[in-house]
């Protein structure tokens, strides 16, 4: 476990240098702050366009589940965007530039190699998660009314597996490509699988997007839980990082 | 005794074959100049030796241990240079030094200590603290060259090392190279022939992935040396000089004489003979000599013969 957390230094100094964990962290706050923002002032910046006022007086007055409904659907929207960006150079700009090589030759595993990237990632995300939670719980109070709190927490957590999701899938694209742009484009295509079928009510109960789904019943104070939501998305991740693993492990460098 | 050993080693990338049944042998603690022309196989050699690419065919073994993709063991005991490093551009070279130290699991102090050692050691003292981000191509490998001996490796793998630095940056490795003699065993792809011819123990020309031939250094140079003779006169004895080499084209122990200016060269087929002959017969001609010399040929003669006048090593 040595060799992991001497891989795991490495790969979180390079999240703080390269700006990756400053952007990730400033995108999610500013949605976290402007979302509660939104639901709270929409209805007064309509009421200064022409007939605006009769079209704000048609909205229902907003509440603290439109803010979170916001909230919800900026950041999964813009995590999974970040989740892309942020990954698909991971392994593929190591292998092309040739640090992989250099490092690899030396007594560093390739399974640390990979499990440090997806942590260090799962961290960014998680401390960007957290803030951007903290400010939309903060604003929200401000301008609606207290979230519950461990419905709160629940949210932020299955949001952060949905886009832990998208980190391991694109992750795994760019340990099978030797170029971010293909592995970009890989992991937007397996975006747009998981997608696509996600938005059938039978199928799509089944998979990460449910997670969202889950998060905002939470808050309206709806029961209904999706565990097998949750199971496919730890299963997708697992596979994914088996799966870079099992093709890093013999790929040529 | 050998510290690298390599039976039948093929390596195929469908039709092209890099490596086509290379064997090769090198002693402890001696420099190995492994030369050939481009596309030869010498950066696909490395690369399988070091565990980056496996053989199609065939094994090796280096420092005893048999190469397999990704033995950790073998890792700990080897450095390895490759011909472009790559770095992490937002690192210094005093935090990539000591990144690698703690992959080999050094302690902090020994982590400290070897960082300033080696960045001293290579030139890049001053540089320690900027980002190898802004590093010239020349920087780069001597950073390479740091960073393959953080472990102290027994055996060191170097491909085309000095090929980006300047003269005197070259002057420098090559010293540092000399002084690894004895201390470890240094595996060295050049294409500089003056520098393996420097540096080298022992040498192996690879061509079309095969050992063409694997000698030590002045062996090779003796075993494929032409027996040729200079002799150069003073000037105003153009018309002797002219006399002197038609009438020693007319020996039997001589195939081929060549004239430019004073300097008369003569390729001879028996060394012994024209080392009794020829001087006595200059001097019964009175020439006045300047210079009396059997040339000893160069490593760049002897590559050129084995591997064909057109190949660039």
């Amino acid at each position: 476990m040595r060799i992991f957390f001497v891989a795991l230094r490495k790969e979180i100094l390079e999240q703080w240098r390269s700006y990756r964990l400053l952007i990730t962290l400033v995108v999610l706050v500013v949605f976290g702050l402007f979302s509660p923002l939104t639901a709270k002032y929409t209805p007064e910046l309509l009421k200064l366009l022409p007939n605006g006022a009769d079209i704000a007086n048609l909205i229902p007055a907003p509440t603290a589940l439109e803010a979170v409904g916001q909230y919800l659907k900026n950041a999964s929207q813009f995590g999974v965007i970040l989740a892309l960006l942020m990954t698909m150079g991971a392994v593929a700009l190591e292998k092309d530039k040739g640090t992989a090589a250099v490092m690899l030759v030396k007594p560093l595993p390739r399974w640390a190699f990979l499990a440090a990237k997806f942590v260090a990632l799962a961290l960014t995300f998680a401390v960007s998660t957290a803030l951007a939670g903290m400010a939309c719980y903060y604003y929200t109070l401000l301008l609606f009314e207290a979230l519950d709190i461990p419905h709160w927490l629940a949210l932020n957590g299955l949001l952060l597996l949905f886009v832990l999701v998208y980190v391991a899938l694109t992750l795994f694209c760019s340990t099978v490509t030797k170029s971010q742009v293909a592995a970009g484009g890989l992991a937007f295509g397996l975006m747009l699988a998981l997608a696509i079928p996600g938005a059938l009510p039978k199928i799509g109960e089944y998979l990460p997007g449910q997670l969202i789904t889950w998060g905002a019943m939470l808050m309206a104070g709806r029961g209904e839980a999706y565990w097998p939501a949750l199971w496919v998305s730890v299963g997708l991740i697992v596979a994914a990082l088996g799966g870079a693993w099992l093709v890093f492990r013999n790929q040529e460098l | 005794m050998t510290t690298i050993r390599v039976e039948g080693l093929q390596k195929h990338y469908g039709a092209v074959h890099a490596l086509d049944g290379l064997d090769l042998s090198v002693e402890p603690g001696t420099v190995f100049g492994f030369l050939g022309p481009n596309g030869a196989g010498k950066t696909t050699t490395i690369r399988i030796l070091t565990g980056l690419v496996r053989p199609t065919a065939g094994r090796a073994w280096v420092a005893g241990e048999e190469v397999t993709a990704n033995g950790r063991h073998l890792a700990q005991r080897i450095g390895h240079q490759p011909e472009e490093p790559a770095f992490y551009p937002w690192m210094t070279p005093r935090e990539f030094l000591d990144h690698v130290g703690r992959v080999f699991g050094l302690a902090a102090s020994e982590r400290a200590a070897r960082t300033k050692e080696l960045l001293d050691l290579v030139g890049l003292a001053e540089a320690g603290q900027r980002r190898i981000g802004g590093f010239s191509r020349g920087m780069r490998q001597r950073l390479g060259l740091a960073q393959a001996l953080v472990n102290r490796p027994e055996v060191l793998f170097l491909d085309e090392p000095v090929s980006a630095l300047d003269p005197m940056g070259r002057k420098e490795v090559l010293a540092l190279i000399e002084r690894l003699r004895g201390q470890c065993t240094v595996f060295m792809s050049t294409h500089i022939l003056a520098d393996v011819e420097r540096v080298c123990d022992s040498v192996g020309i690879i061509a079309r992935g095969r050992m063409v031939v694997e000698a030590r250094r002045d062996e090779l140079i003796a075993r494929y040396a032409v027996p040729v003779f200079e002799v150069e006169s003073v000037n105003g004895y153009g018309e002797r000089i002219t006399g002197w080499v038609e009438a020693m084209r007319q020996e039997k122990w001589v195939t081929t004489v060549s004239v430019n200016e004073n300097t008369a060269r003569i390729v001879v087929n028996n060394v012994e003979v024209a080392q009794r002959e020829l001087l006595a017969s200059a001097v019964k001609m009175g020439l006045a000599l300047t210079r009396y010399e059997m040339m000893r040929p160069s490593l760049e003669d002897v590559f050129l013969q084995l591997v064909g006048e057109g190949a660039q090593a």
